[in-house]
């Protein structure tokens, strides 16, 4: 099990009395891609911006290699931020933007020379050095900001939103170029997003966030298919979200009707969630399953089609699938007793 | 251009206010009228000009006009900066606090002057209050300057103000993530980033202190001569109008060298197009 290069220990963080951050404990292993995701105002960028150093904690710390790094300011700290706007320096051209670090560091110029070209081919910029950074598209001054931080070999790459701005197929490029990079160079990324399909992608492992609180944290995997409570279910990924009784271990009702499930260890009688994704449940044209509904309406996505099926009791279940059942359609709708998950209520969030 | 005639009382106003007097100005400053009344081109006025007395005259309103503008430079930057602070509360508050006197008869702040700096004014006042010798401040180059850089330091304090509020927060937090202590952000980053409103701000300070005549008439004393004194008396009491128009295209001149150098300073540096 690798170290943990990072750990943060009941760090809150509040401006003028409103708590952004909810004493929250989370550690961060070495060479890991952490992805803190969350709705805008969940704390992911305070928690980066805590450490990076650019805040200081109300209380709680800190931990860098089990260090309290709370009173470091962020010049001395051996981490690196790629900016949500990259903040490139307006006044110097690309190669001296990635020089930067190293020239404060008064490394030698023939070191920064080399370091800088091979920060310029990793990045595909080759050629670049001496065009103005406001010369470049969003993606290329993207990509001299990712450099500019990594020339300095950080023990940990921040990143903040930091393909936010670029278009979707852009997005999708750099996604898999960090990635790369991040396998490749062995660095800690710890990177904040609030797209789902992003920290998917990218991350070894996500923590979801919300009002201050980390909702969950695991792999993505974990996230999609179990997740903790409904709001991650809700935010990753589209869901169907119903309210539940827990009968008794294995067996739960929702919807009018009672079905088999894979959970235990509820109260008797418990209320929960219960979450179903949309590509779990199979429609049939039989009316031996429990549930039944008519198609209500149908949109095609490319891949699959997402119909909507109103059920007896009017909630409205949405379903991915291949093939298509035209609206008005009477169907059964079938899930897998592992395809149920079931939620215990959380109080508001 | 269609809609070009929307341009034409402002032409017409460029050619009756700038452009004729300019030419006058012209005019009368290669002319001169000889003893039998007729008047003949010539050059002899700017050769007036390079007479000693007057070269001395134009290096001394130089020199001053220099030294105000890096005193203001030197008292202005750190005001424009701590104006501009992320932490400063009221900031509008202190803005308006250096614009307010701005608002006010330039003649009448010089005049406050004299009878603060006076010889029974009020800083002697309070020194011999104190039992202290009195000091000879009014009518010296010291008052001069001092008159120059308190009614020019809202000109320079408003440009670096409005530029350093407009440098992006994330960029020196960039710089401080690359290792940068405060002092070297503000080396690499803030203060090169700054060059456009520093350039705008001594050359608004520079023009009006190399060519003023009220301040140096009025702190400096009525023997005081800056080049804008000169000019002044040739039109006012000398009646010397041909050599006084002289002196003003040799000042337009400078000005306008003065200017030149500026902007192409601003552009090598900044690449342009930053304000």
């Amino acid at each position: 099990m690798a170290k943990h290069i990072i750990e943060l220990v009941n760090l809150k963080k509040e401006y003028d009395g409103t708590e952004a951050l909810k004493a929250i404990n989370l550690y961060i292993r070495q060479n890991e891609f952490v992805t803190l995701l969350g709705p805008s105002g969940c704390g992911k960028t305070t928690t980066l911006r805590l450490i990076g150093g650019f805040e200081k904690p109300t209380s709680g710390t800190v931990l860098f290699e089990g260090v309290n790094i709370n009173d470091v300011p962020p010049y001395k700290r051996r981490v690196n931020t790629v900016f949500q706007k990259y903040a490139l320096f307006p006044h110097m051209n690309v190669y001296e933007n990635i020089a930067f670090g190293l020239r404060i560091k008064k490394t030698d110029n023939d070191v920064i020379r080399q370091k800088v070209a091979a920060m310029l081919s990793m990045v595909n910029l080759e050629g670049f050095e001496k065009r103005s950074v406001e010369s470049l598209s969003g993606g290329q001054q993207q990509r001299v900001a990712i450099a500019r931080a990594l020339v300095n070999e950080p023990e940990v790459l921040l990143l903040d939103e930091p393909l936010g701005a670029l278009d979707l197929k852009l997005r999708k490029e750099m996604q898999l170029e960090l990635k790369n990079i991040q396998q490749r160079l062995g660095i800690t990324f710890i990177y904040v997003t609030h797209d789902q399909e992003e920290a998917l992608t990218m991350s070894d492992t996500i923590v979801v966030m919300s009002q201050g609180t980390i909702q969950q944290i695991g792999t993505p995997q974990d996230i999609y298919n179990e997740p903790k409570n409904a709001f991650v279910a809700d935010f990753i990924g589209e869901s169907n979200i119903i309210d539940g009784v827990m009968l008794e271990d294995y067996r739960v009702r929702f919807a009018g009707h009672i079905f088999d499930c894979v959970d235990k260890d509820f109260g008797k009688e418990e209320k929960v969630d219960v979450v179903v994704r949309p590509e779990d449940i199979r429609l049939t044209r039989e009316d031996r399953d429990l549930l039944q509904g008519r198609v209500s309406s149908v949109i095609f996505k490319g891949v699959h089609y997402e119909m909507k099926i109103s059920d007896e009791n009017g909630f409205e279940w949405i379903v991915h699938s291949t093939s298509m059942e035209p609206v008005d359609t009477e169907v059964g709708l079938m899930v897998q007793p592992g395809d149920i998950q079931i939620m215990k209520k959380v109080q508001t969030i | 251009m269609k809609k070009g005639w929307i341009s034409y009382p402002y032409i017409f106003w460029m050619i009756l206010f700038t452009l004729v007097p300019l030419i006058l100005v012209l005019y009368y400053s290669l002319t001169a009228t000889d003893p039998s009344g007729v008047t003949v081109f010539t050059a002899e006025n700017f050769r007036t000009f390079m007479q000693p007395i007057y070269m001395k005259v134009l290096m001394r309103s130089v020199i001053l006009a220099l030294a105000s503008t890096l005193i203001c430079l030197l008292l202005g930057y750190p005001v424009a900066m701590i104006l501009s602070g992320r932490d400063l509360s009221h900031r509008n508050l202190m803005v308006l606090l250096f614009i307010i006197p701005m608002w006010m008869n330039f003649l009448l702040r010089t005049y406050a002057w004299m009878t603060i700096l006076d010889r029974k004014g009020v800083i002697n006042s309070l020194l011999g209050m104190a039992g202290l010798p009195q000091l000879n401040i009014l009518y010296t180059d010291a008052a001069v300057i001092l008159g120059m850089v308190y009614n020019f330091l809202p000109f320079m304090v408003l440009p670096i103000f409005s530029v350093l509020s407009k440098i992006d927060r994330s960029v020196v937090e960039a710089a401080e993530d690359l290792g940068s202590d405060s002092f070297t952000v503000f080396r690499r980053i803030i203060f090169p980033l700054s060059l456009p409103g520093v350039v705008s701000g001594i050359t608004m300070v520079f023009m009006p202190a190399v060519t003023t005549f009220i301040i140096s008439k009025l702190l400096g004393g009525s023997q005081y001569m800056l080049i804008g004194n000169l000019i002044e008396d040739q039109f006012t009491r000398v009646y010397d109008w041909n050599f006084g128009s002289a002196v003003s295209i040799v000042m337009m001149l400078l000005i306008l060298v003065s200017m030149g150098v500026m902007s192409r300073y601003d552009k090598e540096e900044m690449g342009g197009g930053l304000l």
